[in-house]
């Protein structure tokens, strides 16, 4: 054996699965950290809408799956938010459980709910799903309007409880925020493994050509709907945290507008990309919140920034990030 | 009965003027892949800015119709075209569906903003009178709205048959590319398109706003049953998109009598869900063989 | 020797379009047989109906003389066969060695297994010995997309292979390849039935490749065989060369 042929692998080892993913597991980590000691010094409300961010986060991520991943194009990501928040509401606020049951029976309908709604993805070409979902997300909305003996119709369901930690209500933003962003930690853990996974390759193959997938052994109908119960259930575990947060739901924000919303933070950051979702909701919560001051004409704005930041960068904010740093490193090469 | 008859012409009304934003929406999804969110605000918007035309300038209706119509049509069709899908199209058809997404709340927020936040009242052109049909007192406004609209969609397949632009016109959808070499002007095709479709929008929105009231929340619902129809009636075709219109109509007036009002909704809704599951081609769609 | 691929009276139409009437070959094992026709002559849709992509009107596919007809495309790989498409179908954002685990870790555990399983679902050495075998070995890491288009064909060949199939079915691999390529892609194919023992049928547009390559022939004419034979038989066969130059 020559010498190369000796060091070759092992320079192929940095490379290989190690390098990027690395990086990826470095960020959720230092982000965890920064975020948790983030709103010192912020303020209730600047500690809420930190807060918010990242219930919206998680939702986005679940959608990045379905969507950016899978190529799913859902429009159900609010009403599966709608049905997560729901469900922790009442079995919370009304049956007096604890928030960690509810958190997991939030998840598990709707995975549930996920797996017989994305039924339809496997009949039908692709855009069409996206009027199925919407279907749905209306029916759900109308059922949360219209059941006032459950869900309290358009008076919402007030009075529902932060969940305790060691005994203590997290009846302060702070510490409820502290909670949050463990979770979102969590959460965003477990798509970065899905994703490094064989199943995070399979996904990208059922997306890029699901024609030659099926011919490779990938079963398509069951990864198509684990990708859209995953999904789900991330909105279903956004729901469930979002409930806590705001105290008070209604049907309002689970209606066909706000997963259009959703929809949109997917693309605007850019989606494939892991921390994707965590852009996309920047400019869906933040920037909004950023332009109260124009009082009424801040959702204009708001669409009209997001529509030219498609119109100039279609792949999304991470997506111009990665051509802008390709474009370095070529000019870069081409220097040395 | 008499009532049932009643319901049956309204519903037809409204379906064919849901069918008219219908025919735009599949028009537009043949030729550039576009699926537009903001067809609803389409047909909301027209209205809106005769007005506007009517308060600002203080021109009598029928010169705001005009002026509505045509500013309607070089922002919203050619306007449309130039600056959104044309340079989004290339990226794939997520980004440009966000985008009009993106579109439909501008339109919704401006509308609010720009005009008001009410709903106002829109005159017809009709007579407020009524006639009997069958022992049935049917207001002649709906009776007109079913003969425009018909009377449009007649000549609009008129022109897509039987006049050589037209013919031109379907080529450059069916099939670009061999439009192409046919040396069929494609671009100037797929642009017509969109003309046409913001001229189908203004023409349902004058419509039914007399009906409905002007108001800028109005899209939401007729372009969720524009989208339906469309789907239903088997999305590549004129005569499909018609049919799905009508249904749609006949089945949410059926429902508002017949079902609860709070759940009224939910019929064409579920009437969506059963046909993508059981005929995912729509009613007179043409159906691809092909196993995944 | 026994028949690894029977296929038995296939018919197929479109609407009144009888696209294949009556079809029926089997595939030895160790044999690489050829199929070849003109234009429009019912290849494709055979292949198709073959592979779970459409549903045969009437007739029966058998693999190991069990009944696989109309089994899903994925369902019908996991069995053991394997395919190329017409068109290079390699998935140019995974690097070469992802392309060829992608190839073979549906092969192998549950999903469930996978999900916490290795990341390569313990397929990196088959996947080195597979890019060895088809002479890539210093594209390893290389995004499948930035290949020449003879190092694609060649890599779709190999993804193919990958799950050690019991037959695979190429469907033109010689469409679109140069000279040169064309060589060696028929080197590799030809060391991969002689060392390994690989079974395959191959449709073929290029009468040279076919004839070059296949132990058997069969002849497609308007949707029936015309005929079946060597090479050699086939070639001295005065209906074949009919069928080719009336068209």
């Amino acid at each position: 054996m020559t010498a190369e042929t000796d060091t070759a692998p092992a320079a192929l080892a940095v490379r290989r699965p190690g390098g990027r993913i690395d990086a990826a597991l470095v960020t959720i980590l230092a982000g965890a950290l920064i975020l948790w000691f983030a709103p010192v010094g912020m303020g209730r409300y600047g500690t809420y809408v930190l807060t918010l961010w990242l219930v919206m986060a998680i939702a986005v991520m679940g959608l990045n799956l379905t969507l950016g991943v899978a190529g799913l194009k859902s429009l159900a990501q609010a009403a599966f938010m709608g049905i997560g928040a729901y469900a922790t509401g009442l079995l919370t606020a009304k049956m007096g459980l604890s928030w960690y049951p509810a958190f997991a029976i939030s998840a598990v309908a709707t995975f549930a709910v996920g797996l017989v709604v994305g039924f339809p993805a496997l009949r039908v070409k692709a855009h069409y799903l996206a009027f199925v979902t919407l279907a749905f997300t209306s029916l759900v909305w109308l059922f949360l309007r219209n059941e006032q003996w459950l869900t309290g119709g358009t008076f919402g369901l007030p009075n529902i409880p932060r969940p305790t930690l060691l005994g203590t209500r997290l009846d302060d933003a702070l510490s409820f925020h502290r909670f949050v962003v463990v979770v979102t930690a969590a959460l965003t853990l477990m798509i970065w493994w899905l994703m490094r996974s064989p199943w995070g390759r399979a996904f990208l193959a059922l997306r890029e050509n699901p024609v030659r997938a099926a011919s490779l052994g990938v079963d398509v109908r069951a990864y198509t709907l684990l990708a859209f119960a995953i999904g789900s259930a991330y909105g279903g575990m956004a729901g469930a945290l979002y409930a806590p947060l705001v105290e008070f739901i209604d049907p309002s924000p689970f209606a066909i507008s706000a997963s259009f919303f959703l929809l949109l933070m997917v693309v605007a950051g850019g989606s494939g990309y892991l921390f994707g979702p965590f852009i996309g909701a920047l400019l869906g919560v933040v920037l909004p919140e950023w332009l109260r001051f124009t009082g009424g004409l801040y959702l204009i704005i708001f669409a009209a920034i997001v529509l030219l930041l498609l119109i100039v960068c279609p792949k999304g904010v991470l997506g111009l990030a990665e051509q802008a740093l390709g474009a370095v490193v070529r000019r870069f090469r081409r220097t040395s | 009965m008499s009532e049932f008859l009643a319901y049956l012409i309204v519903g037809i009304a409204t379906g064919s003027i849901y069918a008219l934003a219908a025919i735009g929406f599949t028009l537009v999804w043949q030729t550039s892949q576009t699926i537009n969110f903001a067809q609803g605000e389409f047909v909301m918007l027209p209205a809106i800015l005769v007005l506007l035309a009517v308060k600002l300038l203080g021109v009598p209706i029928p010169v705001a119709v005009l002026i509505g119509a045509a500013a309607f049509v070089l922002i919203f069709g050619v306007g449309f075209k130039r600056a959104i899908v044309d340079p989004m199209l290339p990226h794939g058809v997520l980004p440009l569906a966000i985008a009009t997404m993106s579109l439909a709340i501008i339109m919704k927020e401006g509308a609010k903003d720009g005009f008001s936040a009410e709903a106002q009242s829109f005159p017809s052109p009709f007579a407020a009178d009524t006639v009997s049909i069958l022992g049935t007192a049917v207001s002649v406004q709906f009776i007109m709205i079913i003969v425009v609209a018909f009377a449009s969609i007649a000549a609009l397949q008129w022109f897509v048959t039987r006049t050589r632009t037209g013919r031109q016109m379907q080529a450059a959808a069916q099939n670009p590319n061999v439009a192409r070499i046919l040396g069929i002007p494609v671009e100037r095709m797929v642009m017509l398109t969109f003309i046409i479709n913001a001229a189908l929008a203004a023409l349902a929105s004058f419509l039914i706003s007399p009906i409905y009231l002007a108001k800028f929340s109005n899209g939401e619902t007729i372009g969720l049953f524009a989208f339906i129809a469309a789907i239903v009636g088997g999305f590549n075709q004129v005569r499909g998109a018609l049919l799905g219109g009508i249904l749609v109509g006949i089945f949410d007036s059926l429902a508002a009598a017949y079902v609860s009002t709070s759940y009224r909704l939910a019929v064409p809704l579920a009437l969506l869900v059963l046909i993508i599951l059981l005929k995912p081609e729509g009613l007179i769609g043409r159906k691809e063989e092909r196993h995944v | 020797m026994s028949a690894v691929l029977e296929v038995e009276d296939l018919h197929k139409s479109f609407g009144g379009i009888k696209a294949v009437r009556g079809v029926s070959f089997s595939v030895r094992k160790g044999e690489i047989l050829g199929i070849i026709g003109p234009n429009g002559c019912g290849k494709s849709t055979l292949f198709n109906c073959i592979l779970g992509q459409l549903d045969p009107t009437a007739g029966r596919v058998r693999l190991n003389g069990e009944d696989v007809t109309g089994l899903r495309p994925s369902d019908l790989n996991r069995r053991g066969v394997g395919r190329t498409f017409q068109l290079l179908q390699v998935f140019p954002d995974l690097t070469v060695r992802e392309n060829l685990i992608l190839a073979g870790q549906e092969h192998h555990g549950s999903m469930i297994g996978r999900l916490f399983g290795p990341r390569d679902a313990g397929l990196t050495a088959s996947a080195d010995t597979m890019i060895g075998f088809f002479k890539l070995d210093h594209l390893a890491d290389a995004k499948a997309g930035g290949l020449s288009y003879g190092q694609q064909k060649l890599l779709d060949a190999a993804m193919a292979f990958m799950a050690g199939p019991q037959i695979v079915l190429l469907d033109e691999p010689a469409g679109g390849v140069n000279l040169t390529m064309l060589a060696s892609l028929k080197e590799r194919l030809r060391a991969m039935n002689e060392e390994l023992g690989a079974t395959f049928v191959v449709i073929e547009h290029n009468m040279e490749f076919v004839m070059s390559l296949c132990t058997r022939v069969v002849v497609l004419a308007e949707g029936a065989v015309l005929a079946e034979g060597t090479p050699a038989e086939v070639r001295a066969n005065p209906a074949v060369m009919e069928a080719y130059l009336g068209h």
